[in-house]
Parts: C-alpha cells; sequence; structure tokens
C-alpha cells in the first residue's frame, strides 16, 4: 500500500475499506445466487442434451460427455416413448393456460370495476369473501371438485381444469387489481362522465388501459397459475384428454422413461411464460413500481 | 432520530393512494344495471367453483369417525409434523431471504440489474418440470449434486430421499428455490415505494446498514411482511406439486404432507371421504389465518 493511502484521514480509510468489503461482499452474493438459480435448469440441460436413451447414464456427469440434440428432436419429431402425443398435449396445456389468462383478467377487472370504479353498494362484501377462497387451498378441494365436475357434466373435460384456475386465480386478481385502482384518481371517471361516457365505455377506454400494467401482473400470474398445476390436470382429466405436465409428473420416478427426450420436453414446455414474463417486464416492472402514483 | 420519527409518522400516509371520496353515492339505474353486471360473472364463479365444493367438503367430511380412524392412522401423525416443519420452516425462511435479498437488488449496479433477471427464473419455470429436475438431480450418486459434492469436495453423497429429514430437507430447499424470488419482487416494489427522504434524513440521523434496516426498512415494511408471511402461508399448506414430485412422499410415506396425504387415500387407496377429513383437519388453523390476514388487509389497503 502506498503512503498516500496511510495519510488518509482514518474514518475515510475505514469508509473505503467498508466500501471495498461490501463490493467485494455483494459479487460473491451475486455468484452464490447465481449458481444456486441456475443449478436445477443447468441439470434439466445436461440431461436433454445426452445421447443416451433409457437408462440414466450420467454417473454424476457435471457436463454431458457428449452433446447431442437427439432429445429435442425426438420431441419435436414425437418419436419418443411416452410423447407420442407430445404436441396434443402442448396444445392442451396452451388452451388452458391461454384461456385462464384471459378469463381471469375479463372477470377480475369486471368485477373490480364494478365494486371499486362504480361503487356498487355492498359490492366490497363481494371481493371480501373472495378472500375467503384462500381460506382454504386449492388441493383440499380436489375431491369434491371430482365429484362436482362430473355433476355439472365436465368430467375428463378441458374446462373443468379452466374453471378450477380461473376460481383460484381470481381473488388474488382482484386484490392487485383493487389495489392499483385506488392509484387512479376519481377525478378521471367524474370527467368522463360530465362528457356522457357511459359504463361501458368507462370500462373500456379509461379504466382497461390506465391499468394495463396491473392487467399485464394478473396475466403473468394466472398463465403461471395454470403452467405449474399438476394436481387438477392430473386428476380432472383422462388419458384421452392429458397435458404436458401430467405425462412428466406421471413418470417423473420412472428410470426406464428416455429422460434426455423427457426433459426436452420439459424445457419445451417452460418456456412460454419465460418468454411472456420478459415480453411484460416493462408493465411488470411499471406496476410492481407503481408508477402511476406520479403521473 | 427527531426527524426520521417525523417522517415514519408520515410515512403511511405518503404511500396511500388517492381514496375514495366520502359521501354515500347512488348509481343511477341503468349503472346500477351494468355494475351488477360486471359483478355477476365472478359471483357465478365463486359460487359455483368455491363455495358449493367447500360445503361438499365439509359435508363430505362431517362424519367424526372419521377423524378418530386418522388419529389411529400410522401416517397421519408424521404428516401433520411434516406440514409444520414444510411450512413453518419453507415459508419463514424464504420471507426472511427474500426480505433481506430485496435489499440487495436494490443496488444499482448493471450486473445486478441483469442477475435479476435470472434469479426470477425459478419463479417462471413450471413447477411439475422444476420439481422432477430437483427429483433428478438428488437422485444419488447418479445425480448432478452429489457429482458436485464429490467432484469438489471428493464426499460421496448420500441417496437423499431415502432419508426422512433429507428428504424432507430437498422438499424444502426445492419450494424456497421456486417461490422466494415471486416475493422478492414484492418487496422490491415495496422498497422502491419508501420516499428517498426518509432514508436521507435516516442517514443524518446516523442510520446506516444494519441499523437503518432494524430501525427504517423494517417497520416500514412490517405490515407488508405480515400480509405476505399470511399469504404465503396459506398457498404453502395447499402446496401438492413439491411434495409429490420432488420426494414423491417417500421413503415409505414419511415425508408426505396433509394435500399430498389426502390424495393418496382418496385416488391410490380409494377412500375419498378419509381424503378429505385429512385436508379438513388443517382448518381450525386456516380460519384464524385467514381472519388475521383479511384484517391486517383492511386496515392498510393502500400500503401494499
Amino acid at each position: 500500500m502506498s503512503s498516500a493511502t496511510w495519510s488518509l484521514p482514518l474514518a475515510r480509510r475505514r469508509n473505503r475499506l467498508r466500501r471495498g468489503l461490501t463490493e467485494a461482499g455483494s459479487v460473491m452474493l451475486g455468484v452464490a445466487l447465481l449458481i444456486w438459480s441456475l443449478l436445477p435448469v443447468y441439470n434439466m440441460l445436461l440431461i436433454a442434451l445426452d445421447p443416451e436413451e433409457g437408462e440414466i447414464e450420467f454417473s454424476g456427469n457435471l457436463y454431458p460427455p457428449e452433446v447431442s440434440f437427439e432429445g429435442f428432436w425426438d420431441v419435436v419429431t414425437q418419436e419418443a416413448r411416452y410423447l407420442e402425443d407430445f404436441w396434443h398435449q402442448f396444445g392442451n396445456s396452451l388452451y388452458i393456460g391461454l384461456l385462464t389468462m384471459v378469463l381471469t383478467v375479463l372477470i377480475g377487472s369486471l368485477a373490480s370495476f364494478a365494486v371499486t370504479r362504480m361503487r356498487l353498494a355492498k359490492g366490497s362484501l363481494l371481493t371480501n369473501a373472495a378472500l375467503l377462497t384462500y381460506a382454504i387451498p386449492a388441493s383440499f378441494l380436489i375431491v369434491p371438485y371430482y365429484r362436482i365436475m362430473h355433476l355439472y357434466g365436465l368430467s375428463d373435460n378441458l374446462w373443468a381444469v379452466i374453471a378450477a384456475q380461473v376460481s383460484f386465480a381470481t381473488p388474488f386478481a382482484i386484490l392487485i387489481m383493487q389495489l392499483y385502482g385506488s392509484l387512479i384518481p376519481f377525478e378521471l371517471d367524474d370527467a368522463a362522465r360530465v362528457d356522457g361516457a357511459s359504463a361501458v365505455q368507462l370500462y373500456l377506454r379509461i379504466y382497461l388501459p390506465l391499468m394495463a400494467p396491473a392487467l399485464a401482473v394478473v396475466a403473468v400470474y394466472a398463465l403461471l397459475l395454470a403452467w405449474n398445476d399438476y394436481l387438477y390436470q392430473a386428476v380432472l382429466l383422462s388419458p384421452r384428454n392429458m397435458t404436458v405436465s401430467v405425462t412428466q409428473g406421471q413418470l417423473f420416478t420412472d428410470a426406464d422413461a428416455p429422460w434426455n427426450a423427457m426433459m426436452a420436453a420439459a424445457i419445451i414446455y417452460v418456456l412460454p411464460p419465460i418468454v411472456l414474463l420478459f415480453a411484460l417486464r416493462r408493465y411488470v416492472a411499471a406496476s410492481l413500481s407503481m408508477e402511476v402514483d406520479k403521473g | 432520530m427527531s426527524s426520521t420519527r417525523q417522517l415514519l409518522a408520515a410515512g403511511p400516509r405518503m404511500f396511500k393512494g388517492r381514496r375514495r371520496p366520502p359521501g354515500h353515492h347512488h348509481l343511477r339505474g341503468s349503472d346500477f344495471a351494468w355494475a351488477i353486471a360486471f359483478a355477476l360473472p365472478y359471483a357465478a364463479v365463486f359460487f359455483v367453483f368455491v363455495v358449493y365444493p367447500f360445503g361438499y367438503a365439509m359435508w363430505m367430511a362431517a362424519k367424526p369417525s372419521l377423524y378418530a380412524e386418522l388419529i389411529a392412522d400410522r401416517l397421519y401423525a408424521p404428516a401433520l409434523v411434516n406440514t409444520l416443519l414444510f411450512v413453518g420452516l419453507g415459508v419463514n425462511v424464504k420471507m426472511f431471504l427474500a426480505l433481506l435479498l430485496s435489499g440487495f437488488f436494490m443496488r444499482r449496479r448493471w450486473w445486478i440489474k441483469a442477475l435479476l433477471a435470472v434469479y426470477i427464473l425459478p419463479w417462471a419455470l413450471a413447477a411439475t418440470q422444476a420439481c422432477i429436475s430437483f427429483h433428478w438431480m438428488l437422485i444419488g450418486e447418479q445425480g448432478l449434486v452429489d457429482g458436485l459434492l464429490s467432484a469438489l469436495f471428493g464426499i460421496d453423497g448420500p441417496i437423499w430421499f431415502n432419508h426422512r429429514w433429507l428428504a424432507l430437507g430437498s422438499n424444502i430447499v426445492a419450494y424456497i428455490w421456486k417461490w422466494m424470488p415471486f416475493w422478492t419482487l414484492v418487496f422490491l416494489a415495496a422498497r422502491m415505494r419508501i420516499p428517498r427522504d426518509i432514508y436521507d434524513s435516516a442517514e443524518v440521523d446516523g442510520a446506516i446498514g444494519v441499523r437503518r434496516f432494524v430501525h427504517v426498512t423494517f417497520p416500514l415494511l412490517a405490515n407488508l411482511y405480515l400480509i405476505c408471511t399470511l399469504l404465503s402461508t396459506l398457498w404453502t399448506l395447499g402446496d401438492f406439486t413439491t411434495v409429490y414430485l420432488v420426494s414423491g412422499g417417500g421413503p415409505a410415506g414419511t415425508t408426505e404432507v396433509l394435500a399430498t396425504l389426502g390424495f393418496h387415500y382418496a385416488f391410490d387407496a380409494s377412500k375419498p371421504a378419509r381424503g378429505v377429513a385429512v385436508v379438513i383437519s388443517a382448518v381450525p388453523v386456516l380460519i384464524p389465518i385467514t381472519i388475521v390476514l383479511m384484517r391486517r388487509l383492511q386496515a392498510s389497503e393502500a400500503q401494499l
């Protein structure tokens, strides 16, 4: 260390030391977080890029001994065992995910518009009751759901899963939209009213555009809920109407399954929500930081 | 610390958005009809797909003899202990780390912003596939984790799913991995809304580092932290996928939680009523949590 450093006042030197330590600490924390976040993802790639079929031939390999895209090719062409219907199943998953997303945004935004913006008398009873949904976790209701869907004539129907997902996603959607909506000034509604706007116009022209960031968060949340689901799809659907998650979940301990192709299928399956999240990240970030507050 | 205190006292008010103007407001005829029409779809969903299934569950599990059977059951008591550990450790460790890490992600460095994008990846990764990856990663000497342990430290890693506590620990770690990013984002958003001047005046008063966290940041976030912890507790009690697809409830059913045990009875053992009774036995815990949660939410509508 140079003499100049030593001549610095003690406080400044301590400050510099502390800043250096903080910097080193955050770099170390950053590296640890990187490994923590990516290890299971890397594990998926490691297995997917293996050429071997059948037996898991890893013996603790840290990198694929021979990189091969056979697994991915077998999934895309539906040649892998257990994955003969991959694209059909993927279509089912997509159908469930997209409809859950659209219906949650639609039903949730209509309800929270009626209650918070139109000030429907006693409407808050409904939005409070909505939260009661979470008093019983979704998975706890699977047995009654199974029977009730039969009563409704929805057994082995994708709509049974969609109905379940929408029911469990909407209370959170309403909560988020209520909190976010409270930041939009009521004067806007009143001004539009004076100009003769109807309730529907108010909803379409003022509420929805201003709520865009919150709607994006809700959309991502609802899609992820449906995309994460295993239980409802496994119980309410028959093999004829399988989804990707159920096929994979049912084989997860089967070492004889072609795991390179299974993991390749898993990687293909996990991509859509990631793409959506990154496409909407501006909105999500804006909603999270509630930029509207300053507007 | 007087200036900090003043700002802290004013804090919650600063967070509040515009509130509904006071005074009662009567909807005109057609508007009232529209408002009802807008609220109706959700009301229908709520009654048809939430209230009715719940009533159905209560009806299925109403027989007291079911609970006597449960208490005598070999798998029920361990499942209770596992649920307590899974939820208690999983939720609290996750929430506390998320709160601390949200402070880390507040730092203005380009590489920390880039790291955040990678860090939230587990949240966006579908649960089924992520859990399956955890399962194969921990499968034993063929798995990646034991491979790393032997390459880095020269030790033979255990077969994680052959031992109750290791398997339970694996479930908890997988759960934290999957859900910590979401709550970190929630806390990060809340921290971003803390006005800069509160920190500036706190710094003048000498509150930096740990002291700033204890005396300034945490008090401001305490209510949100409690709400999030309660909500997460409710969601985690119902977490089926993690346990079912990481340890699979093994070895020999010793890591089952209530959600997976109920499923096991209802669909593998064809005892649906007992399956429902297993999960309904958690209701006495769920109701108070929900009541506290709703009170807190009402008390602090705009603070979240």
